[in-house]
């Protein structure tokens, strides 16, 4: 299984001006792409839930028209999932998969600078779609949220058909991506490293991108069915000529429920390096991680009804949909045993990555406890469509899959720029972060279980306290971001020198390359000795 | 290994990947009929079988406990093309005594210059109480024509069968009334 060098002819010209970006076929080039294209989108996200939480303040409406409120919670959800969560994670996966398996590239390098390129265009639909009602004869604007179930998200003006476009865009890059990860992930392993060998963060992508490739297509059918409901007469959803709405909801969960996993996943990678590195153990359980990411990653794919409890499924449908999704947190729960037993008495230091780990840890446990209040029919009668939802996923996306990606960003970024970030200030940003995060989204949880309805611009009064608490969360929240990017520039821009190894308790193939590697790194194979500097074995 | 055998490698997996998504579009299509399928299957409920449902003369029996009274709600609601008032011409909610025939009636109006044709789509909540709510008479058992501005009663006769489960004391009978078009796709599968 040798992979390496003889194949890429590569000269070690770097290519220069804004030619080395846009025709870039390199996979570090390509993963910085993906990353700052993913905090542009986070600001974008973020700049709409700002105006949401700000409209929330107060019951009454204030600022938003009812409508614009609504395509404002479903622009916040969408950018932030497609562009800025999921690029990510697919930046990560650019940057370090190559370094990891000690491959000089990815497989399929233009196919990569194609994924990548895609996405500016999507993102330019998606953004479309949001302003194009503000100009005349630009239709209603999409009041659906982010699931754009019909009938509702038929009758909504073109904006909709710009964001059908836009989906399609999305779901081609991503799983254009993940066919680029799987390839890499089979053909170019260093020699002498089988798959279970692999770095853990490569096994959750391998596992992500066979989600992304089963389940984007569905998406991407059902959206294609909306469209042909729109305009070509067919009659998929539109009940009035026969069909079904309730066959979409379907189809978005059928995709929707699996993607959660997508989020979540590539941030479990990054733990299952952090929590090693900084405990200066080997990871517990490797086997049994594989082993219970492959179980969430299979029922996940099947049951995605619990999404819809109230549509009147039969009593054995909610019933098997309950067990299942309750069974699921038998897997999650031990993936998260596991980074518990590596931290068990390991000498641990709390540098960033790994206070972000240890919050993860305790906040996204939290938000599967919640998943599984709102998995049991009965009492999800209740909260569905609810302001506990909304605490739910948050406190599960946020730490889950956000977190996650920051606590590798502080990882890897002296790796990446061969500069050490500011230490000081990072642990401020965590600090303020995570506060500002409980703040926002804890209250949130009362709200619904008072009754307050999600996706609603006004709300009765006897909600207003909490609703206060949340706006003002979400201001702390939401400026401490401007902090990571101060952060982030000035890491970029200088900063002390990171050597070769950055963490003392770090292993894995990526640590024997200098910091920052050099443009094409890899071009020969590993040596044995470098493939046993893992955290699988002992050390 | 060589160059040229990695490339030919990638290129393989490169091709079944990309089956595989297409495949997944595929199947994406091939859930239309297939929820219906599994549902019929397996037993648990469709909109295919709830019309079944519907139009299949319910549990009746009038002997049984008389006395038991629940509160039936009437409620329609039309779609946005359809270009028709309907209109139930008494109060909404009415107290009913299982095992008793009552009829009610509806006015329609087509509001537009042109016939128009309608089909009412019945559905009954909780859904438990779907096989004891019979329909002896219904407008929604058949599409309706009217001709442009006409008005028409539409009468709705039901019983509720005393064997209803004891614990439902009301029941909800919602009417969708939607425009029918010919050249549907949906139609044309059925
Ligand atoms: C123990 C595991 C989990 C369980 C049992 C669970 C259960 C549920 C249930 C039943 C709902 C539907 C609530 C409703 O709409 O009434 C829900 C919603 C949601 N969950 Fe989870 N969940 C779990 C973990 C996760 C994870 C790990 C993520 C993402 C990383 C996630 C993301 C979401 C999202 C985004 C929604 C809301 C979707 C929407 O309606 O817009 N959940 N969860
Ligand atoms: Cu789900």
């Amino acid at each position: 299984m040798s992979t390496y060098a003889a194949e890429h002819h590569h000269d070690d010209h770097v290519p220069t001006g804004w030619r080395r970006w846009v025709f870039s076929t390199n996979h570090k080039d390509i993963g910085t792409l993906y990353l700052l294209f993913a905090l542009c989108m986070l600001f974008l996200g973020g700049a709409s839930a700002m105006l949401i939480r700000a409209e929330l303040f107060q019951p009454g409406i204030q600022l938003l028209h009812p409508d614009l409120y609504n395509n404002l919670v479903t622009n916040h959800a969408l950018i932030m999932i497609f562009g800025a969560v999921m690029p990510a994670a697919a930046g990560l996966a650019n940057w370090m998969i190559p370094l990891m398996i000690g491959a000089p590239d990815m497989a399929l390098p233009r196919m990569n600078n194609l994924s990548f390129w895609i996405l500016p265009a999507a993102a330019t639909m998606l953004i479309l779609s949001f302003v194009v009602p503000f100009f005349p004869g630009g239709g209603s604007q999409i009041n659906t949220g982010w699931t754009l179930y019909p009938p509702l998200s038929l009758q909504v003006g073109m904006s909709m058909d710009f964001l059908i476009f836009a989906i399609h865009l999305l779901g081609i890059s991503s799983v254009l991506a993940s066919i680029n990860i799987i390839v890499t992930l089979f053909n170019m392993r260093a020699p002498g490293m089988t798959l279970m060998q692999m770095p853990m963060f490569c096994w959750t992508w391998l596992v992500t991108a066979f989600l992304l490739i089963l389940v984007v297509p569905v998406l991407a059918g059902g959206v294609t069915m909306l469209l042909f409901d729109r305009h070509f007469g067919t009659s998929f959803f539109d009940a009035a000529g026969g069909g079904d709405p309730v066959l979409f909801q379907h189809l978005f969960w059928f995709f929707g429920h699996p993607e959660v996993y997508v989020l979540l996943l590539p941030s479990i990678g990054v733990l299952a390096h952090v929590i090693p590195t900084f405990s200066r153990k080997p990871l517990f359980g490797y086997k049994s991680m594989v082993g219970s990411m492959l179980a969430v990653a299979t029922i996940g794919m099947v049951v995605w009804a619990h999404h819809q409890y109230t549509i009147g499924m039969s009593l054995g449908a909610v019933t098997y949909f309950m067990i299942g999704t309750i069974i699921i947190s038998i897997p999650v729960g031990l993936m998260i045993f596991n980074f518990i037993a590596t931290m068990w008495r390991g000498s641990m230091t709390f540098e960033t990555p790994m206070l972000f780990a240890v919050a993860i840890i305790l906040m996204f446990t939290f938000g599967g406890l919640s998943g599984v209040m709102l998995a049991v029919v009965p009492a999800d009668m209740q909260y569905h469509d609810s302001m506990f939802v909304v605490a739910h996923f948050h406190y599960v996306l946020m730490p889950g899959a956000v977190f996650g990606l920051f606590a590798g960003v502080f990882y890897w970024l002296p790796k990446w720029t061969g500069h050490m970030y500011d230490e000081v200030l990072a642990k401020w940003f965590f600090w303020i972060n995570v506060i500002g995060f409980n703040i926002t989204f804890f209250p949130q949880h009362f709200l619904g279980l008072a009754g307050m309805p999600r996706r609603i611009v006004d709300y009765n009064v006897m909600f207003t306290e909490f609703n206060v608490v949340s706006s003002i969360g979400a201001i702390i929240f939401g400026l401490s971001h401007l902090l990571l990017l101060y952060i982030v520039i000035k890491t970029i821009r200088g900063g002390k020198k990171a050597d070769a190894k950055v963490w003392e308790g770090a292993h894995g193939l990526e640590w024997h390359l200098d910091s920052p590697p050099a443009f094409h790194s890899w071009s020969t194979a590993p040596k044995a000795i470098e493939l046993t500097d893992t955290y699988e074995k002992p050390q | 290994m060589d160059n040229g055998a990695v490339k030919q490698k990638n290129k393989r997996l490169l091709l079944m990947l990309s089956g595989l998504v297409v495949g997944m579009f595929a199947f994406g299509f091939a859930l239309v009929p297939l929820y219906e399928l599994i549902c019929q299957v397996t037993g648990v409920q469709s909109i295919a079988q709830r019309q079944v449902i519907g139009d299949q003369p319910a549990e009746i029996s009038v002997v049984g406990n008389s006395q038991r009274t629940l509160k039936v709600k009437l409620d329609t609601s039309i779609h946005p093309s359809l270009p028709w008032r309907f209109d139930l011409q008494q109060p909404a909610v009415m107290e009913v005594k299982v095992g008793e025939v009552y009829e009610v009636v509806f006015k329609a109006n087509n509001r537009s210059n042109d016939p128009v044709t309608a089909q009412a789509i019945p559905s009954v909540a909780p859904w438990q109480a779907n096989a004891y709510f019979n329909k002896l008479e219904c407008f929604c058992f058949n599409r309706q024509t009217l001709a442009g501005g006409e008005q028409t009663e539409m009468p709705l006769r039901f019983v509720v069968s005393p064997k209803l489960p004891e614990g439902i004391n009301s029941i909800t009978l919602s009417y969708n009334i939607m425009k029918l078009e010919d050249n549907t796709l949906a139609q044309l599968a059925r």
